[in-house]
């Protein structure tokens, strides 16, 4: 019986012939680029959505002409049905939540780069990374088939809440096979999720080099594997909730279908489900799943801003503890989404206390973000500028927490524009924040070329500039009472204020077309950048020891052998002021005296 | 070097010398396979955690009956817990030489029990339906046809792995990674186990 | 660079706070007899968040200026503490802030929904469908009569599916598209959904509750002040969400009991 090397068993020889190297590649840097792609066609996808949603909101008679082409159902002579802006609004929230926020900071950069730095050669599964992306994929082209069918995605929200989800075609248009599509994509992305999430489990636990124990990883790495341990648990219950809603949908159960209901004037054939059972399953992993959204855009933003400081955190530790503890109590918060649902009032109150909680470790990072800034030598750069906009954006998004996780102001606040701010900043813009800093610092390691500095700062100015006036103004329209979810407002009590709306329509047109910049610059230094260097930043951990690109199989064959934690910055080191993990050298303090 | 702080913040606890940093374990193939494994019999109790949790919610409801469970569930079950038995005796001759084609007869064994035991999950919901219970029927059967099938599904895959196994060892005669073998063995009792627990809760809750 | 991205964090702290500051947006007036507890607590609320959010912002102004693209040998320092401050410092202001919040928060709550409604409140049943709320009053003998969905007909107005043929308690029940309310008088509304989910949301109440399609659900209030006041569905039910509204119409002891009569005169 032969036991198998670590080498032995994940050596894979070098890829060969045009599918196996660009399409099914077993590469775990090829995978992490494709995730990449996937989302940056479901970002730009989404933000047109958005685009889309706030100029029918603030001009509902708008005519454009290019979106009957697209619908004619949705849009007769190119002017939005309520209906349709309440498809483009569920396919914005999925697109976005599943398909960039799940993907970009977690998939697509965890994968590239949590083998690179543990030291590791590939992921412990390469075939099943492979097919992780790829189930993704299909998830991704049955959800945009929702698109293309006559009756239009699903208008439910990307929340689908029973029996509004679960009834089928009676609730409305698009919740035919719209919605079924919708249950169908999710659970196939449920599946693809927890394939990946096992994926980076297995090799954090098992492929570390030699001298990688788990306190020397950074803390990227650490972001990833505990988001990794979030998703395996949040998505192994989205995917039994779909089933039962397919079930619900197309079997005749009744497992969130109640009974008596008239719908299109006829008598439902359901009895005796619970509307609370959907959402319940669907927030036990909605909530945690906002925490696979920011904590890899925690991980890298820490990351980053070691290495722009020139020094590190106050403690790696403490950051470490503090991303395990938003990740466990991330678990007992989910009735939060709930206080007004009609759940017994007495859960309300016990699940806004862990909610309060949650604040303490995230004070605690951000507190920690700060105070390392604290006599730190700062280095501006586009990453860098990233990485301090999301400390902003992260503790803007936040504070609007405070007020929502109080079941008596939530009384008030609950589904209002106040809401929509606040998951806006502290998920969407937050994250995002985090993903860019991480393209800026990365993409020279990814394709050997400099991004345009120029480019970036710019790009920098115009998102968190932009960011803020569009999501500021919706914490004061919840303030007095704004709705979501309508498609524009048609009553007096609005009116005083649609002007803060059309604000927030320019503000969006301005941002979303300063992301062109960003996706000009990501298109031109692919192939026109600046060659890069192995290590442009000076930076530390693993992957910076390695080639730009990287060559097939990371280290060339070699094993590194990991001396040191990632965040010797500030120390007198034989290539400057910093030593770089697999360096044997002695780390030497710079004397203070 | 022109930077400098007035005491090296974290490296003093991590710094080995080299040869002391070096000495650190290395991981193999064999503890990465047995992760991913675990990894997965964990997500998919979880999913079963939340079908349960479904069950008890949907209990309380008015339309709440009573299903009486198909007799032949108790016969799969002997042939699931038969199969997980043939499994180790095929562990057990698991040595080079002669030793491969036996356990790859047990395993194929194993492998034909699994199948006698999807059989049987047939015959039962035959059985339902013969009886006019269907998955709509009410929420007893709806659930109980949702366990079942979910764990068939997932047993199937088993069986793939199986069917794997007992053809490296039977027929091809190779030696394989103990991992494999391991790996598989691990996931088919989890199946085992995870058969009992539902059968108990279709029992009492159904 | 630092030095501009340090101005404008100030700046957007500033502007982010004057509206609030400057009163420019001011919640709905309160005609509920709990939401003082509520507004006393947003406010507090917005104190905390708006100090945390400004100080934030401020103190990463101030450390960026201070410490980005500083000249060539200066000299790096660590913050006096340590991360044990950062710890220490989360733990008292969030946990005292968890305490005053968690704590203060009940009584609002519990005024809501710990407290039964009156023995003499008003009962009212509302039935959320798509898209409009219809109101049904109990009529002179106290009692509602039964639901019967197969009999609902939207086109000859029997929205909650009565049988007053059948049934003496459903004849002289009272249904309105409007809910009346009488001033002063604690009010329960017994919730029923007739379809999807939808919610029962006004501002001026500081009340809002979900209708849960299967659940019996009820809530309480005192209006305190007469007038008119929006309705809204906050709960997506469809096509016609953005347009679900009702009004609540709160009227004088007198004008209510008049329009009570009128109403059963029908």
């Amino acid at each position: 019986m032969q036991e198998g090397s670590v080498q032995e068993a994940h050596v894979h020889a070098p890829p060969g012939g045009f599918l196996r190297k660009y399409v099914f590649s077993l590469d775990h840097k090829v995978i992490g680029k494709q995730y990449y792609a996937l989302a940056l066609v479901a970002v730009f996808t989404g933000m047109i959505l958005s685009w889309l949603m706030r100029i029918h909101m603030v001009w509902p008679n708008a005519k454009i002409p290019l979106l009957e082409l697209f619908s004619k159902n949705g849009a007769p002579g190119g002017v939005m049905t309520p209906e349709y802006y309440l498809s483009l609004l569920t396919m914005h929230g999925t697109l976005m939540v599943f398909f960039v926020l799940t993907n970009a900071p977690f998939a697509a950069f965890g994968n590239y780069f949590l083998p690179i730095q543990i030291g590791a050669e590939d992921m412990a599964f390469p075939r099943f990374n492979m097919m992780s992306f790829w189930t993704t994929f299909v998830a991704w082209v049955v959800l945009m088939l929702a698109f293309f069918i006559p009756d239009g995605p699903p208008i439910a929200g990307w929340t689908e809440y029973a029996p509004l989800s679960a009834v089928g075609k009676d609730a409305g248009p698009g919740m035919q096979w719209g919605a079924s599509l919708w249950g169908i994509s999710i659970a196939i992305f449920c599946v693809a999720s927890l394939l990946g999430a096992l994926n980076f489990i297995a090799t954090t636990l098992d492929l570390r080099a030699k001298g990688m124990t788990l306190m020397r990883m950074p803390l990227c790495t650490w972001a990833w594997f505990i988001t990794s341990c979030i998703a395996l648990l949040a998505f192994a219950v989205l995917f039994p909730a779909c089933i039962l809603l397919i079930l619900d949908r197309h079997a005749g159960t009744s497992f969130f279908i109640p009974g008596g209901l008239v719908i299109s004037d006829r008598l439902q054939p359901h009895s005796g489900g619970s509307p609370l059972l959907w959402q319940h399953l669907f927030w036990f992993f909605g909530h945690p799943e906002v925490y696979i959204a920011i904590l890899p855009s925690m991980g890298i933003v820490s990351h980053i801003l070691v290495n722009s400081m020139r020094k590190p955190l106050l403690s790696a530790r403490v950051v470490i503890y503090s991303m395990m503890s938003i990740g466990f109590l991330s678990y007992m918060v989910w009735g939060h989404h709930m206080f007004v649902s009609g759940m017994n009032p007495m859960s309300s109150l016990a699940f806004s206390f862990p909610t309060l909680t949650i604040t303490i470790p995230a004070t605690v990072l951000t507190l920690i973000w700060l105070g390392s800034l604290y006599g730190s030598n700062l280095q501006i750069n586009s990453a860098s500028l990233f990485a301090l906009g999301f400390i902003s954006m992260f503790v803007a998004g936040g504070v609007s927490g405070f007020f929502l996780a109080q079941p008596s102001i939530d009384i008030y606040l609950h589904a209002t524009y106040f809401v929509v701010g606040h998951f806006h900043l502290v998920m969407g813009v937050a994250s995002l924040f985090g993903v860019f800093a991480g393209t800026y610092f990365w993409f020279p390691k990814m394709t050997g070329r400099m991004m345009s500095e120029p480019l970036g700062k710019l790009h920098f100015w115009i998102t968190f500039v932009g960011a803020y006036c569009i999501f500021m103004p919706f914490h004061y329209l919840g303030l007095i009472g704004n709705v979501r979810r309508y498609q524009s407002f048609v009553d007096d009590f609005m009116a005083p204020y649609i002007g803060w709306h059309k604000f927030v329509t320019i503000a969006a047109l301005i941002t979303g077309a300063g992301q062109l910049v960003f996706l000009y610059n990501l298109i031109y230094s692919r192939f026109k950048g600046r060659p890069a260097p192995e290590n442009p930043w000076n930076a530390t951990s693993l992957e910076w020891s390695i080639p730009s690109p990287p060559p097939w199989n990371n280290f060339g064959g070699k094993h590194p052998i990991v001396y040191h934690d990632p965040y010797q910055y500030g120390v007198k080191g034989s290539k400057g002021d910093f030593v770089m993990q697999d360096s044997p050298e002695h780390v030497v303090a710079a004397s203070g005296d | 070097m022109s930077s400098s702080i007035a005491a090296p913040i974290s490296s003093q606890a991590n710094a080995l010398p080299p040869n002391e940093a070096a000495a650190r374990v290395t991981p193999s193939a064999r503890r990465t396979s047995s992760s991913g494994i675990w990894v997965g019999v964990f997500a998919i109790t979880m999913s079963f955690a939340a079908f349960t949790s479904a069950l008890f919610v949907r209990e309380g409801t008015a339309d709440w009956s009573h299903l009486v469970l198909p007799p032949i569930l108790y016969v799969n079950t002997l042939f699931l817990l038969a199969s997980s038995g043939t499994l180790e005796i095929a562990r057990r001759n698991l040595r080079a030489g002669a030793g491969m084609p036996k356990a790859g007869a047990w395993v194929a064994l194993t492998l034909l029990l699994g199948l006698g035991f999807c059989a049987g999950q047939y015959r039962a919901w035959l059985d339902l339906r013969e009886q006019g219970i269907y998955l709509a029927t009410h929420p007893n059967s709806s659930f109980f046809y949702v366990l079942t099938s979910m764990h068939a599904l997932h047993v199937l895959a088993g069986l793939l792995a199986l069917a794997y196994l007992a053809y490296r060892l039977a027929i091809k005669q190779c030696v394989i990674r103990r991992t494999i073998f391991d790996n598989t063995a691990v996931y088919w009792h989890f199946m085992a186990v995870l058969w009992i627990y539902l059968l108990l809760l279709c029992r009492m809750k159904l | 660079m630092g030095k501009l991205l340090a101005i404008v964090l100030v700046l957007i702290a500033v502007l982010s706070a004057y509206p609030i500051v400057a009163h420019m947006f001011v919640l709905p007036e309160d005609i509920s007899t709990h939401g003082h507890a509520i507004d006393d607590q947003l406010h507090e609320t917005m104190l905390e968040a708006g100090l945390s959010f400004v100080g934030a912002q401020i103190v990463l102004a101030v450390f960026v200026w201070g410490f980005a693209d500083r000249k060539k040998g200066s000299q790096l320092k660590n913050f006096p503490g340590g991360a044990k401050v950062a710890v220490i410092a989360a733990f008292v202001l969030v946990g005292t802030e968890v305490l005053a919040l968690g704590v203060l928060g009940q009584e609002a709550w519990a005024e809501v929904y710990f407290t039964p409604a009156k023995p003499n409140a008003i009962q009212v049943q509302v039935q959320a469908e798509q898209f409009a709320y219809y109101f049904r009053y109990a009529g002179p003998d106290g009692k509602f009569g039964a639901i019967h969905p197969d009999k609902i007909d939207e086109g000859n107005q029997n929205y909650f599916g009565l049988d007053p043929a059948n049934e003496v308690e459903a004849r002289d029940d009272i249904v309105s598209g409007e809910l009346v309310v009488p001033v002063n008088r604690e009010v329960q509304l017994l919730m029923h959904a007739k379809d999807v989910g939808h919610s029962f949301y006004v501002r001026e109440l500081r009340l809002q509750q979900d209708f849960v399609p299967g659940l019996d659900l009820s809530v309480h209030f005192t209006a305190t002040k007469t007038g008119k006041y929006e309705i809204v569905c906050t709960q997506l039910c469809g096509l016609g969400h953005y347009n679900m509204k009702a009004y609540l119409n709160v009227m004088s002891e007198e004008d209510y009991e008049k329009w009570l009569k009128e109403q059963a005169a029908q």
